[in-house]
């Protein structure tokens, strides 16, 4: 479709709405120029924070199927051996997939995929509550940052900050986002406010002639309703290119899809983070098959519709997947797992040097155990998110240290971790 | 007495009428004023009290609350929720959650279910709050006790302080909340909440925490520019040992939830603030604490805060140089220094110019839209989505009182949403609290839209040109919703 029919059927849509959308700088008619393909490589850097809320239990998700201690700890719920029915896809010799993440296979073998085990926090506190709280503020066993890592991040980007820099997928600002740089709400499902009333047009209006001075809440108001008329101008777009046989829509994998559309077509989107439930399986949480495993299929197939949605932007994105921390490697009496201590994390990018396990494996031998409980961890997440961040978004290791106060450097052993 | 306010009320209307609609509109706007910041803002029936006997009688009402009866609805909503006479031994044992007892530890079916009924305690503590600031004829106390439970900050994030947090309102906040600074303190300092939240319970002679001595001087008294050395928050923690909460299996003193444990006291001399302190073991805290509320760094640090929260984010230093002589010529006396503030030319001088915090906002949209009140929760959510949970500020610092805190460009937008939302009657406010309705089955009440004649009422006269021009434009049907929505009613 040629540029100027696109723009001209937006403008016609926004007439039949019967309201003037307020135009923000450069507004929707830039939107539309930055259609899907042209953000490119050399295009601005984005990252995605996916925030497994509950503790992912990380042993099962990539499994270390070498470690005949997995499977003494696990006589209900390990995952089989690479070489045995519903077994794990062999990662390499030593570690297995989840079968229910067979979607992430092609991206591993095309080296788009990477995990970091024995990763997580370095705070002993096994509480959902605080550890999410560590994971958020980016100051593990300090509580009182009243902001959060994400929002650092994004002060310390360079260029000018407007308010679709960084966008949060659900309908409550999260604490990774807490901070003086603005964030705005993406409605992407229908659990998510899609729909406000501040978009119908009558609204839209009046209160755009109510919040018409010079002053500060003017501009507040303006800046809103210019992220909100940008994001629901990509958000219109991109349903046009949707293709057919979508997902059922209140999954996460079809809000994956949208999510990696929108961030695709539009290169003011920097930032973005979803948070998502369900991971807390202290009872039933099966092994193959089950419970945890339903959870991990619809987030891998999530992850690769992201992937392929966002195009040609993948070059330039960086998805983390994270958990607050990890799971007990001997299995409960309630054939489930409890609160634990180290886990993985994922980092997949166009840019990631993929299809390898990095960290250092500490072992599950008792007396490898943390606590004799728990996989250790051996990266501190920060160190993860660093070694992602200096080289994928540009920032010095003063900056870094602004984003991660007080947090160890990066390890040698993730400086492969993103392509050069 | 309804007589009587009838004849003021006439008599009121008589004389602003003989003045004409300009001063009319002045002494609309000094009412306005006053229950934008004595209260949390007006309701109909406030706004034609305090026309009808004068803002100078209503500030000396609000000034001594235990004169003021409350509403009928407001003690009956109150009386529902029968957790809150319980003490907070009776909390912890019913609602805290389960231990191994005899060795015997808790399935995690019944760790589960202790946790659904705590929630009973939490939900009732955000109902009571949010009830008596909407409904309570009682305004500046619950503006007082909003305003020192953020001073004096716990969490009730997890744990025992989720249960206890209602308890520490009730017990150590609201009943000094317009008395003596330093019973407030001495309150705070006892109550197991805060032992809890600033760690104090664990802080013992051989192992020293510094959380709760750092605390109370920085953000409790002193301020951050108070004076104080990091010998003084070593010394002052050394002088908190043994302050704990009693265990729950505890033969001593099993009806009392905070004691004092001399085994776990450092009992060393101590030099605090340059002075050698006199008393031995418990006493030494409370000597300690004596010393901090009676500290001229203290009358100035609590006196910034009250005018930055009555008056400006900026708050006029001669107006806090005042304020704080008087709080220290009163020993403290909060309803003194509160007088002085209220008949300051700084606190006339600055109607309309502070931004409401997202509690403030919600809970003024609500008595202003004169909304029945049964069912909180819809408010406690957007209370969150505005980034303000009750009781879910994290850091023992507080949640801010600034423009600059609360301001940005998604708050405006979900502001205004939840504007048009409570406008438009979608919020199920009237609706009998979730377990009620399904118990009696009965089908939850149509809301109302809010009909802006009735705020019309209240802010007619005193809307500024700009939005008064933009709401008569609007169709009927928009109007209440860009009144509570409009900037200003955004300020107070």
């Amino acid at each position: 479709m040629a540029r100027s029919e696109f723009s001209r059927r937006l403008v016609v849509r926004a007439a039949l709405a019967g309201a003037i959308v307020p135009l923000g700088r450069g507004a929707w008619v830039a939107t539309a120029e930055a259609g899907p393909g042209r953000s490119g490589s050399g295009g601005p850097k984005r990252l995605i924070v996916i925030l497994l809320r509950g503790a992912v239990d990380g042993l099962n998700v990539v499994v270390p199927y070498a470690d005949a201690a997995y499977y003494e700890a696990r006589p209900t719920i390990a995952i089989a051996r690479p070489t045995e029915p519903g077994g794990a896809p062999a990662l390499d010799g030593h570690f297995g997939l989840h079968p229910a993440l067979a979607a992430l296979l092609p991206l591993w073998r095309e080296r788009g995929l990477a995990f970091i085990h024995a990763a997580g926090s370095p705070d002993p506190n096994r509480s959902h509550f605080e550890a999410q709280r560590y994971i958020e503020n980016g100051t593990p066993g300090c509580s009182t940052t009243a902001d959060g890592w994400m929002n650092r991040l994004l002060q310390a980007l360079p260029g000018r900050r407007g308010p679709t820099d960084a966008i949060m997928v659900g309908p409550t600002l999260a604490r990774i986002l807490f901070g003086a740089a603005p964030v705005a709400n993406l409605p992407l499902g229908p659990g998510d406010a899609r729909s406000m009333p501040i978009d119908r047009p009558l609204l839209a209006g009046a209160f755009g002639r109510l919040y018409a001075a010079d002053d500060a809440l003017g501009a507040a108001y303006r800046e809103g309703r210019s992220a909100r008329a940008r994001l629901l101008g990509d958000l219109a777009r991109e349903q046009d290119i949707a293709a057919a046989g979508s997902p059922p829509p209140a999954s996460f994998a079809a809000r994956a899809a949208r999510l990696g559309r929108l961030i695709g077509g539009d290169e003011r989107i920097r930032l973005a983070f979803v948070g998502l439930g369900g991971w807390d399986t202290h009872v039933d949480q099966g092994g193959g098959k089950g419970q945890l495993a339903r959870h991990l299929g619809a987030l891998g197939d999530g992850l690769a519709l992201l992937a392929r949605g966002l195009g040609a932007a993948w070059r330039d994105t960086v998805v983390v997947v994270l958990s607050e921390f990890g799971r007990t490697v001997r299995e409960n009496g309630d054939r489930g797992t409890d609160h634990g201590h180290g886990n993985v994390i994922w980092v997949a990018g166009g840019a990631v040097n993929g299809g390898r396990v990095y960290g250092e494996w500490p072992g599950l031998a008792a007396g490898q155990l943390y606590q004799r409980r728990d996989l250790e961890v051996t990266t501190d997440f920060r160190a993860a998110l660093a070694a992602i961040l200096g080289p994928h978004m540009g920032l010095a290791d003063r900056q870094l240290d602004l984003v991660f106060p007080g947090a160890p450097p990066a390890g040698a052993g993730l400086a492969q971790l993103l392509a050069v | 007495m309804a007589h009587r306010f009838a004849r003021l009320l006439l008599a009121a209307g008589a004389l602003i009428a003989l003045l004409g609609p300009a001063r009319a509109a002045d002494a609309d706007r000094r009412v306005i004023h006053v229950l934008n910041r004595l209260a949390f803002g007006p309701t109909v029936d406030d706004f034609n009290y305090v026309k009808a006997i004068g803002v100078e009688r209503y500030i000396a009402e609000q000034l001594d609350p235990a004169a003021i009866d409350e509403p009928i609805a407001l003690r009956f909503a109150l009386a529902q929720l029968d957790t809150r006479g319980l003490d907070a031994v009776a909390l912890r044992q019913l609602y805290g959650p389960l231990r191994t007892v005899d060795g015997v530890r808790p399935t995690s079916a019944e760790i589960r279910a202790r946790q659904v009924r705590a929630q009973r305690v939490v939900r009732q503590a955000e109902a009571a709050r949010v009830l008596e600031a909407v409904l309570s004829r009682r305004q500046l106390q619950q503006v007082m006790v909003n305003f020192w439970f953020n001073h004096f900050n716990v969490f009730a994030g997890d744990g025992l302080d989720r249960v206890w947090v209602g308890n520490y309102e009730e017990q150590a906040i609201r009943p000094y909340a317009l008395g003596r600074f330093r019973d407030l303190l001495f309150a705070v300092a006892k109550h197991p909440a805060m032992l809890i939240y600033l760690d104090n319970t664990q802080n013992v002679a051989r192992g020293l925490n510094e959380n709760y001595a750092r605390e109370v001087m920085e953000l409790h008294t002193l301020g951050v520019d108070g004076g104080y050395t990091q010998n003084d928050v070593t010394t002052l923690a050394r002088v908190f040992t043994g302050w704990r909460v009693n265990p729950p299996n505890s033969a001593e003193f099993p009806g009392v939830a905070a004691v004092f444990e001399g085994s776990r006291h450092d009992y060393g001399p101590k030099v605090f603030l340059g002075r050698r302190l006199v008393a031995q073991g418990r006493a030494e805290g409370e000597e300690a604490l004596e010393m901090l509320a009676e500290s001229p760094a203290t009358a100035h640090h609590i006196s910034y805060e009250l005018a930055q929260y009555f008056v400006a984010d900026a708050p006029p230093p001669a107006l806090v140089e005042r304020l704080a002589a008087r709080f220290l010529a009163t020993g403290g006396d909060i309803r003194a220094v509160l007088a002085s503030l209220f008949a300051s030319p700084e606190f006339w001088d600055s109607a309309g110019q502070k931004y409401k915090t997202p509690y403030e906002y919600v809970i003024s949209a609500v008595r202003a839209a004169g909304v029945p009140v049964n069912n909180v929760r819809p408010l406690l959510g957007w209370m969150s989505r505005l980034g303000m949970p009750l009781y879910g500020c994290q850091t023992p610092d507080g949640y801010q009182d600034t423009e600059e805190a609360w301001l940005s460009p998604e708050a405006t937008m979900q502001r205004i949403n939840f504007a048009v939302a409570l406008a438009r009657g979608f919020l199920p406010l009237g609706a009998e609290p979730e377990p009620a309705a399904a118990e009696t089955g009965r089908e939850p009440r149509r809301p109302d839209p809010v009909d802006p004649a009735r705020l019309d009422r209240i802010f007619g006269a005193t809307m500024s040109g700009s939005t008064s021009a933009v709401v008569a434009a609007a169709p009927p049907v928009l109007r209440a919703a860009l009144i509570l929505g409009s900037p200003d009613f955004m300020h107070r």
